[in-house]
């Protein structure tokens, strides 16, 4: 691979980027493992965290119930996700661009304020409860616990299948439809027998993203799961101390999570390695008519399964203009009353939001973009250990990165708990992996004779990646920045467990009020974060003229 | 003008694999080199040698006299045009061709106008505001040349320039560079794996096999002057004939027997290369080596003949179309061969057997 001697700039910044890294990733890291498996009092080498975890049923239950739900989460994903992409892509579906931003919105907003807006409509004293009570004379008690957690996740998280699936259906070429037909096959032997083998590697992956993300997720199970206790819940209160302050069983437990996390992420890279298929369409198969009554029923369908995804974003924004009576019970009366609440409290809630998302896309961009760079075309050993490390905190849940770095950086020498920088660290290493594998592509698409051309007429390493490679990559990497924007403010795990009243941010300030009960500051917090999701996303639709995306 | 490039005795080799070893040639001021042979032979791996996008772990390389094997390929002062082009795709026509003269502090005014001047040579001076991508193949490759040469490089390195255009842009396109190349009278190293590109745009050729040169020497004379096997094989077409050589003859077999020197080394086991418009067909069983026609191809100017000798082996033979009947499959025919033109070389050492200036 090295078949040159390079300007020695590029190793010096693969040391700078893997000392950071070994500061704000490992370090945190290795101190937890370090936490988990050691006597505070005595400081030897013990597994009682590990044990004692084992052997209560209390703990042991979380486990099975975060995994039940999971796995019922993960399957009514894949299945929600394979129809709506198959239907969406495969028929002529009247507004489907509209239903494919609507879908990406769902996804985008963080799950727990769906929690809180399914409990609105479906809980005890919620819209549709109370409808279906004085309708039918029943007691329903609203929709808790196992179910409520099922609910909620199903909607928010069959999006992530949907556009994976998208992409694949995008990518088969309409010849496979034409051979298949000629072949003899009726429609439903083409579509069991030809196309859903080709995506269901798609289906497989996509799904234990899903796995992945729900199973580490906590502000659901916590507001709306109830009795139902997951182990993500269980991990954040033993954590913040309303059980037992033992922060060495809750390192014990935060490093489970991890090691469950980390089989599912290898199953991921091992399905999507061993079971893609490399295919690019020439003509993409074309949307096909429908009868007219199966044609109704797959309109019906997919508008009733948008429209329940959209459903807690709609709620929040109708509720954020409404006047709370008492905490929880909305009057019809229309009222800036929330705005006015949300502004004058604490109003550095939405200038922290966008300050530290922005430090962080530009912190993610600049690393990011350097990374995959010295990844691919400076291989060596100390840029493939970086490439490697800055993989690990895609794989550690939110939460637990946030109480890693509430250990490693409470005392000296580096103290940075409370600051805002901690908070856009902790961003910024979580968003990481998804800009290098996307700056990854983008770089293996140009090729290397373009910056040598420029060497050639007289620029120096690293001038001729400022001047060619450089503005060459930046469309793709603007388009993903949005993307990373979106997320990065829409995230509440790490933030959670990290902020301060100095440094809240607009997820954390919906996730109090709801826990405090005020609904409509929580619902006027969360209008402010999808508008500028929405607006976010019509930009990345402009300036990158695409109809999908991928997060 | 120009200057000399010696390639004295340079190996590569990457991690533990030796593509070339002590390799050795010598580049003539104002010449137009080409480097030929098949895919894989080393031929971009020498080209990225002479201008240090590859290091040189044995050997060095001399321009104008002067080692260059530590100076950075950006202080090289050589010009390279890529096989995909590499024109900077997010840069107009103009910048382009401007960019290497701005990496050497040039005005804007001057910069411009020598490269306005540099589009008018390669003749796209009407694309100066166009981005590349709405340029054609060929028009991008002019681009890519001007930019090459604006810089006034003491050498103009191309590496298979042509192969992504259509054939007719390929001739077209090798002929505006062959007119450049006399124009400025820039020393030249032309990497192609075509030997009619090489034979058509080169001064001399150096055919490549297996990170060893074969043979360096004019187009016409490595036409009809293999200096073995190979090359004998790989530039034009050649029918591999083995005879016997006693005495200043050569035997082919049947009664057929041609006066031919050849070297004092010479033994008795030869194979003779005779390409196809070196044999002469013979219909009334004068002397000759006994065919038969197994097809015909009639190509307006030349009239090809597809026949097999009695042992089996096919061979390939062209003759100028005249008015004369066409040869029916299946007639029997002696085929000569002139005896000045051919090339004989030694089976064991596949060199050849042709004395030097003959
Ligand atoms: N970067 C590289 N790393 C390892 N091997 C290489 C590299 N580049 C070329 N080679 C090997 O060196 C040999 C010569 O390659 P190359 O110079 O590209 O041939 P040509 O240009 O004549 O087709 C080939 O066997 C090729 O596989
Ligand atoms: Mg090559």
């Amino acid at each position: 691979m090295q078949d040159k001697k390079h300007s020695p700039v590029w190793t010096f910044m693969a040391l700078a980027i893997l000392a950071l890294f070994i500061i704000f990733v490992v370090y945190p890291l290795a101190l937890i493992l370090y936490k988990s498996v050691i006597d505070p009092k005595s400081g030897a080498l013990t597994f009682e965290n590990f044990i004692r975890f084992f052997t209560r049923k209390y703990y042991t239950n979380t486990l099975l119930n975060s995994f039940k739900v999971t796995t019922v989460v993960t399957l009514i994903c894949a299945f929600l996700g394979l129809v709506m992409a198959y239907i969406i892509k495969q028929y002529n579906i009247k507004g489907s661009s509209a239903l494919n931003i609507a879908i990406v919105l769902s996804y985008l907003s963080p799950p727990f304020i769906g929690a809180y807006s399914w409990i609105q409509l479906l809980g005890r004293k919620g819209l549709f409860t109370k409808a279906i009570n004085s309708a039918f004379h029943t007691q329903f008690e609203g929709i808790y616990g196992f179910w409520g957690i099922v609910l909620v996740f199903s909607l928010q998280s069959f999006p992530l299948v949907y556009m994976y699936v998208s992409g694949a259906l995008e990518n088969l070429d309409n010849s496979l439809n034409e051979a298949a037909e000629s072949l003899g096959a009726n429609n439903f032997q083409r579509v069991s027998g030809i196309i859903l083998p080709l995506v269901l590697p798609t289906v497989l992956a996509s799904s234990l993203l899903v796995f992945m993300r729900v199973f580490s997720d906590f502000g659901t199970p916590m507001l709306i799961g109830e009795g139902y206790r997951t182990y993500p819940v269980v991990l954040y209160n033993q954590f913040m101390g309303e059980v037992t302050n033992d922060s060495n069983f809750a390192a014990a437990l935060c490093v489970i999570i991890m090691l469950i996390t980390l089989i599912f992420f290898f199953l991921q890279r091992w399905i999507a390695a061993r079971h893609s298929y490399s295919m690019t369409a020439l003509k993409p198969m074309q949307p096909r008519k429908l009868r007219t009554l199966p044609n109704i029923l797959c309109h019906l369908f997919v508008y009733l399964v948008v429209l329940l995804a959209m459903l807690p974003q709609l709620t929040v924004i109708v509720t954020s203009f409404l006047k709370e009576s008492t905490p929880g019970i909305f009057t019809n009366e229309f009222s800036l009353v929330n705005y006015r609440t949300i502004f004058s409290k604490n109003p550095r809630v939405i200038p922290n939001t966008y300050i530290f998302g922005l430090c962080a896309i530009f912190l993610v961009i600049f690393f990011g973009v350097l990374i995959a760079y010295l990844a691919i075309r400076r291989k060596s050993f100390i840029t493939e250990t970086v490439d490697t490390l800055t993989m690990l905190p895609y794989i550690i849940p939110g939460s637990v990165l946030g109480i890693c770095f509430l250990y490693a950086f409470a005392k000296a020498p580096l103290v940075l708990t409370g600051t805002a920088a901690i908070i856009i660290i902790a961003l910024t290493v979580r968003r990481m992996p998804y800009t290098i594998r996307s700056s990854t592509a983008i770089i293996s698409q140009i090729s290397p004779s373009i910056e040598e051309a420029a060497i050639s007429l007289g620029s120096g390493e690293v001038k001729a990646f400022w001047d060619v490679t450089l503005p060459m990559m930046m469309p793709g990497v603007i388009s993903g920045a949005i993307m990373s924007w979106v997320t990065v403010i829409s995230e509440l795990s790490s933030s959670i467990m990290l902020y301060r009243a100095s440094t809240q941010t607009l997820t954390v300030s919906v996730y109090t009020e709801v826990i405090r009960d005020c609904y409509g500051n929580a619902a006027a917090y969360s209008t402010v974060l999808t508008v500028t999701s929405v607006l976010s996303m019509l930009l990345f639709f402009k300036l990158t003229g695409k109809r999908s995306m991928s997060v | 003008m120009g200057v000399s490039i010696e390639i004295d005795n340079v190996t590569k080799a990457y991690q533990n694999n030796i593509v070339i070893e002590g390799l050795s040639a010598t580049i003539n001021p104002g010449e137009f080199f080409t480097l030929l042979g098949p895919s894989g032979c080393g031929k971009t791996t020498l080209l990225r040698m002479i201008i240090g996008f590859n290091s040189i772990e044995a050997g060095e390389i001399r321009v104008d006299g002067k080692r260059v094997n530590d100076i950075p390929t950006n202080k090289r002062n050589m010009g390279m045009v890529f096989q995909n082009y590499a024109v900077f795709p997010h840069m107009n026509v103009r910048d382009n061709v401007s960019y290497g003269l701005k990496n050497r502090h040039m005005g804007k005014n001057e910069r411009n106008q020598k490269a306005d001047e540099m589009l008018r040579l390669v003749k796209i001076d009407q694309y100066a505001n166009r981005m590349p991508a709405q340029l054609s193949g060929g028009q991008q490759q002019r681009v890519a040349l001007a930019r090459a040469i604006v810089i006034e490089p003491d050498v103009l390195l191309m590496d298979e320039p042509l192969s992504n255009l259509d054939a007719k842009l390929r001739v077209e396109m090798r002929n505006v560079i062959k007119r450049i190349q006399r124009e400025i009278g820039i020393t030249t190293v032309y990497v192609t794996h075509d030997q009619e590109e090489a034979l058509a745009i080169s001064d001399r050729i150096a055919v490549m096999y297996n990170g060893v040169i074969q043979q360096i020497g004019t187009p016409k004379y490595i036409y009809q002057r293999p200096a073995n096997e190979f090359v004998s094989g790989f530039i034009g077409l050649s029918n591999f004939i083995d005879a016997s050589y006693k005495d200043g003859v050569i035997d082919f077999g049947s009664f057929y027997r041609e006066p031919l020197k050849l070297s004092e080394e010479a033994g008795s086991e030869v194979r003779v290369a005779i390409r196809p418009e070196e044999f002469v067909i013979h219909k009334n069983g004068e002397p000759g080596i006994p065919a038969t026609i197994i097809s015909s191809v009639f190509l307006g100017m030349t009239l090809h003949y597809f026949a097999s000798l009695d042992n089996g082996q096919e061979v390939e033979i062209v003759v100028p179309s005249d008015l004369s009947d066409i040869l029916p499959d299946g007639q029997r025919i002696s085929l000569g061969v002139v005896p000045e033109k051919i090339n004989v070389f030694d089976r064991k050492t596949k060199n050849t057997l042709i004395p030097k200036g003959a």
